[in-house]
């Protein structure tokens, strides 16, 4: 399917720093029609049409989230928008702000209008402390030109740590807490920064608001297959020729984007939303890019054939069990004892019964985290083990 | 001076906000910093420091007064950001987790950086340096003072 430029139709097109070359572009009708034309509930209607599902990695549908929130009582409400984006290889929502930080302000206030929240905060890694300077001027020249009345956009900086892109750690860390996540129930919708009805939305997922609003949920529909509706922006790295990202209309082929796109030869395997995300093997290239089928965040890291399966199975977990919050007994012990056993198949050392100890701890770890890094940490493993076992079994001792 | 820092968080008790402040003006928290920081934001220092050791942009040890973090995920291996690692070991003569006997870098792995299109990648303090190999380290670093 070919290229679309949605989310990205300003990139590259407006300046960044200047709101009026935004305004020029369209930039604002939406927020003005929604204010003057139509009622929060028929924003969060549009929104619901449209399928808008989120664009962080967990998929869950915008306008019901919205919904709840909006029915929950409370006294303040919040909306943030998640731009602590840290997993492996994504760094679309980058891009985003470097060029175009002005839908997302759009989209985050019309998050607010819908929901009823007179204050939105933007939580922004540490590590993307250099785009501060041009987010803050996109919320302040969208203030000073009467945008935000009655709307109040604080952004907050992380301090390095990939867990408090799950959206419960990054409350406790707006909180000033350590990233711990939360039990749920209750949702965020319900009780979520200072246990008040809150949403938390991916940087893609608010540059989409305001052309679902502007042109109808149904405009935004008619792209994509069934449950992935609208386009994904992927992030491609790796043993690629050309690294960077792609906007294509969800249910495209993986070998449009990796092949076509990317210029990828001699694939071995990719790897498909990061370190929590899902190894799949060359031979299976035409898998479409969606919810149906297989997308994450969308970060696809590309590896070719010279590439070691034990040895990125070895630096995912590796990576996972650093970030780890320590919580939960199933992830933090579960990380560890799969990292243990992984070093013993780096050297060579794998034993018979490792094989299963895996499985058992994956189990384990899937059905019982608290939230979704120890639930997904054990995918590199068991995709692996389907895929490559024969990588597995010729470093067992003896073999 | 961390007494001010206190009381400006001190209305949202946000731990977190003090620190990075704290870290950004004293380079490091002592647990001279983190005991002063918690009697006057009137909480246990325990949870100070558990707030301190949680976050990898937060540092109990001093810090340079430059800060290089290098990623070492999967994308910028994929890259050869060992020899870049190697580059910086050669030149600065520390190895990562090390600070130089003058105080003017401290070297570190990091996770993640989201450069990974730019690979192999690295922070110096709040400065994205992108596309990097073993030869272009010596003059990055001759920036920093």
């Amino acid at each position: 399917m070919p290229q679309a430029r949605v989310v990205l139709k300003n990139c590259g097109v407006i300046d960044p720093k200047d709101i009026k070359t935004y305004r020029d572009s369209g930039g604002f009708k939406a927020l003005q029609k929604a204010r003057t034309e139509m009622t929060p509930e028929d924003v969060i209607n549009e929104v619901k049409v449209s399928g808008l599902r989120g664009r962080g990695g967990a998929g869950f549908p915008c306008g019901i989230k919205w919904e709840g929130a909006r029915n929950s009582a409370g006294d303040a409400k919040y909306v943030i928008c998640n731009a602590d984006e840290g997993e492996v290889g994504t760094f679309k929502d980058r891009y985003i702000i470097e060029n175009d930080p002005f839908t997302l302000v759009e989209g985050l206030a019309l998050a607010g209008y819908a929901v009823g929240a007179g204050q939105g905060y933007i939580y922004l890694r540490a590590e993307y402390h250099y785009l501060l300077d041009l987010l803050r001027g996109a919320v302040s020249q969208a203030k000073e030109s009467g945008f935000l009345d009655g709307f109040d956009i604080e952004i907050r900086e992380g301090a390095g740590a990939y867990v408090c892109g799950e959206e419960s750690a990054l409350m406790e860390s707006i909180e000033g807490k350590r990233g711990e996540s939360r039990y749920r129930p209750p949702f965020p919708v319900v009780a979520g920064l200072w246990q008040k009805p809150t949403t938390i939305n991916n940087v893609e997922t608010l540059m989409n608001i305001p052309q679902i609003v502007l042109n109808g949920g149904g405009w935004y529909g008619k792209m994509g297959p069934e449950r992935s509706k609208g386009t994904k922006v992927f992030s491609v790295s790796g043993d690629v020729a050309k690294p960077g990202v792609y906007e294509l209309v969800l249910g495209s082929p993986l070998r449009e984007l990796v092949e076509e796109l990317a210029s990828a030869k001699d694939v071995k395997l990719m790897q498909i939303g990061g370190a929590t995300g899902r190894i799949i093997p060359y031979d299976m290239i035409d898998t479409p890019l969606a919810f149906e089928d297989i997308l994450g965040a969308g970060a696809v890291t590309v590896f070719n054939k010279s590439r070691d399966v034990i040895d990125i199975v070895y630096r995912t977990m590796e990576f996972l069990t650093e970030e780890s919050c320590g919580k939960c007994t199933p992830c933090r012990q579960g990380t560890e004892a799969m990292l243990e056993i992984l070093e013993r198949f780096s050297q060579g050392e794998g034993l018979t019964k490792d094989i299963k100890a895996l499985e058992a701890l994956a189990e384990a770890m899937m059905l019982s985290s608290l939230c979704g890094l120890g639930q997904a940490a054990p995918f590199a493993v068991t995709d692996t083990l389907q895929y490559f076992r024969g990588d597995y079994e010729k470093r067992i001792q003896g073999n | 001076m961390s007494k001010k820092i206190a009381s400006r968080n001190k209305a949202s008790g946000n731990v977190l906000v003090a620190l990075k402040e704290a870290q950004t003006r004293f380079g490091c928290l002592s647990q001279e910093i983190m005991a002063e920081l918690a009697e006057s934001l009137d909480v246990p220092v325990n949870d100070v420091y558990g707030v301190a050791s949680f976050y990898s942009f937060l540092s109990p040890r001093p810090l340079g007064r430059n800060v290089i973090r290098i990623c070492r995920s999967l994308p910028c291996y994929l890259k050869n950001c060992q020899p870049v690692v190697e580059a910086i070991e050669k030149e600065l003569g520390i190895k990562p987790g090390e600070t130089t006997p003058d105080g003017r870098f401290s070297f570190e792995l990091t996770n993640c950086i989201g450069l990974c299109d730019r690979a192999p990648a690295m922070l110096i303090n709040n400065d994205a340096h992108v596309d990097l190999t073993p030869k272009k380290i010596s003059q990055i670093l001759q920036g920093y003072k």
